[in-house]
């Protein structure tokens, strides 16, 4: 036992001399411009939600001298004590992904007067006031939701549609109502299936309960489903490959992911939040309260690249660009729920 | 299994059993050694600095008073859990249905103080402690009663009340009680006459820097509290002593006159109690409200708390401790290192295995006259088992 215990401690000595002169944490007071990003539950790498809010970080960190750290709460309690140690290390910026953190950010925001803090899709309250240094960015969905019904009602060869969101909650009803709307638009006879995944966090996090969704509506005749659901989705996308159908993927652009089988994609520009609400405070210019952004600020669009230029027509292209015109002009009344 | 009694031989084992006191402290505290050791191992095998990793780690659960405060906030519902477990152990039951036990005691708790608006504090205040333990408790006795009028194995009713509990109140808080209007599936937040009072203020009046931000509140005293209950259930009542003659040997024990039926279905739902208060810290103390799936997972770490803790309830406060102080140091070091979250996680469960490991082998190097003592230790009827039925 001594021998073993006297082993373990040599090798540990030597492992601190081999590796013992590489300096791993970010010095903490270095005076440089510092932003936390906290993720919301699926996490960085859902190629969703969470990674387009990462992107748009590691863009303005590639253009600018920005110190960045982020990490992913384990329990619950850890988004509040996360958010207040980023605050006490002197973060300048500290950014919550996902409405779970709306709670946690106005009581951590009134704390500390001196960091930033942005919140995105956050989950105002009617006729909140927010402190000064809380931004509460959201997203009008049901825009980019709306153009992207359109391009499935013109697209479907069956008239049949689908929908999976991950969490019932009013956020993903959203998506469901900007879908409808626009399928109905392009084509009055279309008629939708939604379903869901669940009624909790988890929802956004399960890619089999994804798939399996999606082959029960492509079994059923559907041939186009736009899911709502973060990492749940890869689920619904590898479905569409697997079936020949159609799938439409949401916040970041999931068009690369099955080249041929998904349609197009409800890009949510978070990325272009993110780095916004940081440019705006890097510039001394951050503005606290609730920030909508619609297709007019381009917080959200749909997304034609290499991978579905194929499946987009020329014409299906036009009639998009015209509705995407008419609902900037406030021609056209898009639904929220 | 009640050792064949050799004349002389209790003042013997009672004798082995003081020495080995000091063996049950040394040896987890060896076995902690031996896994930060390894764990060391594991950071410098991806190339990250140890030494940064444990400063890092120790810095985030004990740099000041805020952070020892999050350290005895993130041990509080491990170890009502952890009681749990060891509580319903004691009688031979593996409750792995706390999750559940504690989501149905945190609902029960939240409903409660949601229908008394107007209610005093003095009044609220221990309604909403009985509700959660109510809670809690009657959702455990449900298999103890099917254990003890079926012989229904309590592990896999456990488990499937665990899915009843987290389906059940999911959608009671998204279908009927979430707050109108929120994205956030919560319940509104109950009376202020209900919360409990955060620590910071009474320890700011001793002069200690608690800052007032610190969720530390007094379902930390509860759970001290619930220790010295589970201990004194166990040691110093009939119904403990029932409790541990069934789980040494549930047939000796209705042949000696207990009525093994009752003593089950009365474990498990104290048992189940103790896993309700998790309520106190999360409703009460903390959130105020009802979150879904707030959890993650607290009813299944109590099992590797009360294992740790030798299911004695003050093995399980210590054992509660060292996972609150790994999971407040664990957020430091997400924070602040490189070191990747997966591997943290992968550092606390070999600590943990180690810690249980190294246990049971300082243990059984103690011999054959010690392995009797801690047998007789364990063993609800031993030496000074007369004594200590009153």
């Amino acid at each position: 036992m001594k021998k073993l215990t006297l082993f373990a401690f040599l090798l540990v000595l030597l492992s601190l001399v081999v590796t013992g002169c590489r300096q791993s944490t970010p010095s903490q007071d270095t005076g440089a411009f510092k932003v936390g990003m906290v993720f919301d539950v699926g996490g960085k790498g859902d190629k969703s939600f969470n990674d387009s809010a990462y992107r748009g970080l590691l863009r303005i960190a590639d253009d600018f001298e920005i110190e960045h750290t982020e990490f992913e709460p384990g329990q619950d309690a850890d988004r509040e004590t996360g958010l207040r140690k980023l605050a006490q290390a002197g973060f300048d910026v500290i950014i919550g992904v996902g409405f779970l953190f709306s709670d946690s950010m106005r009581s951590v925001a009134v704390d500390y007067p001196d960091a930033r803090f942005a919140c995105v899709d956050f989950d105002a309250r009617p006729n909140e006031q927010l402190p000064d240094n809380l931004a509460g960015l959201i997203f009008r969905e049901e825009e980019g939701s709306f153009l992207v019904g359109v391009i499935a009602g013109l697209k479907s060869a069956t008239g049949r549609l689908g929908f999976i969101g991950g969490m019932d909650v009013p956020l993903i009803h959203r998506f469901e109502a900007g879908y409808i709307a626009g399928a109905r638009y392009a084509n009055p006879a279309v008629s939708v299936t939604v379903g869901y995944a669940g009624s909790t966090p988890q929802a956004f996090a399960d890619p089999a309960k994804g798939k399996e969704l999606a082959l029960l509506q492509y079994g059923r005749g559907v041939d186009v489903i736009y899911h709502a659901s973060g990492n749940t989705g890869i689920g619904v996308i590898e479905a569409a490959r697997e079936t020949g159908n159609l799938a439409i993927g949401v916040d970041s652009n999931q068009n690369y992911m099955a080249p041929g089988y998904v349609l197009t994609s409800m890009v949510k520009r978070v990325d272009n939040a993110v780095y916004a609400v940081i440019l705006s405070a890097l510039e001394n210019r951050f503005e606290g309260g609730v920030q909508e952004l619609g297709l007019a600020e381009d917080g959200v669009g749909y997304a034609v690249d290499d991978y579905n230029s194929e499946l987009m027509t020329e014409a299906m292209i036009e009639t998009v660009e015209t509705v995407r015109a008419k609902i900037i002009a406030g021609e056209i009344d898009v639904p929220r729920d | 299994m009640s050792s064949p009694r050799i004349p002389g031989m209790a003042t013997r084992v009672r004798e082995i059993a003081g020495a080995g006191k000091i063996a049950d402290v040394v040896a987890p505290l060896v076995a902690v050694l031996a896994a930060f050791l390894v764990g060391g191992l594991v950071v410098a095998a991806i190339g990250e600095n140890p030494l940064t990793f444990y400063l890092t780690l120790f810095r985030g659960a004990f740099a000041n008073a805020d952070s020892i405060g999050l350290v005895l906030f993130n041990a509080t519902p491990l170890i009502f859990a952890g009681l749990a477990v060891a509580f319903a152990f004691r009688a031979g039951l593996f409750n792995i249905g706390g999750e559940g036990q504690l989501y149905i005691g945190s609902f029960v708790c939240t409903w409660v103080a949601l229908q008394m608006p107007g209610a005093p504090r003095v009044l609220l205040i221990p309604v909403l402690i009985l509700a959660s333990a109510a809670g809690g408790g009657l959702w455990a006795a449900i298999p103890g009663y099917l254990k003890a009028r079926f012989g229904v194995h309590e592990v896999i009713n456990t488990i499937m009340m665990n899915f009843i509990a987290v389906g059940l109140t999911s959608y009671l808080v998204v279908a009927v009680f979430k707050e109108a209007g929120q994205m956030t599936p919560q319940t509104a937040t109950i009376p202020i006459a209900g919360e409990l009072p955060r620590l910071a203020y009474f320890f700011q009046s001793l002069g200690v820097p608690l800052p007032a931000a610190n969720p530390l509140n007094a379902s930390f005293l509860i759970a001290l509290a619930a220790v010295w209950l589970a201990w004194f259930i166990l040691r110093r009542t009939t119904l403990g002593y029932e409790i541990r003659a069934v789980g040494h040997n549930a047939s000796a024990a209705e042949y000696a006159g207990i009525n093994v039926r009752r003593t089950l279905i009365l474990a498990m739902l104290l048992s189940g109690a103790f896993a309700g208060l998790v309520a106190t810290n999360e409703v009460m103390g903390f959130r105020h409200r009802f979150l879904d799936n707030f959890s993650s997972g607290i009813g299944f770490m109590g099992i590797a708390v009360a294992l740790l803790g030798r299911n004695s309830p003050l093995g399980v406060l210590f054992a509660a401790l060292l996972f609150g102080v790994l999971n407040t140091g664990a957020l430091e070091v997400d924070l602040f290192t490189n070191v990747p979250r997966e591997l943290i996680l992968v550092v606390q469960a070999v600590t943990i295995i180690l810690v249980v490991v190294g246990n049971e082998i300082v243990q059984r190097r103690r011999g054959r006259g010690a392995t009797l003592a801690h047998r007789s230790e364990a063993a609800p009827i031993d030496q000074d088992g007369s004594a200590e039925v009153s």
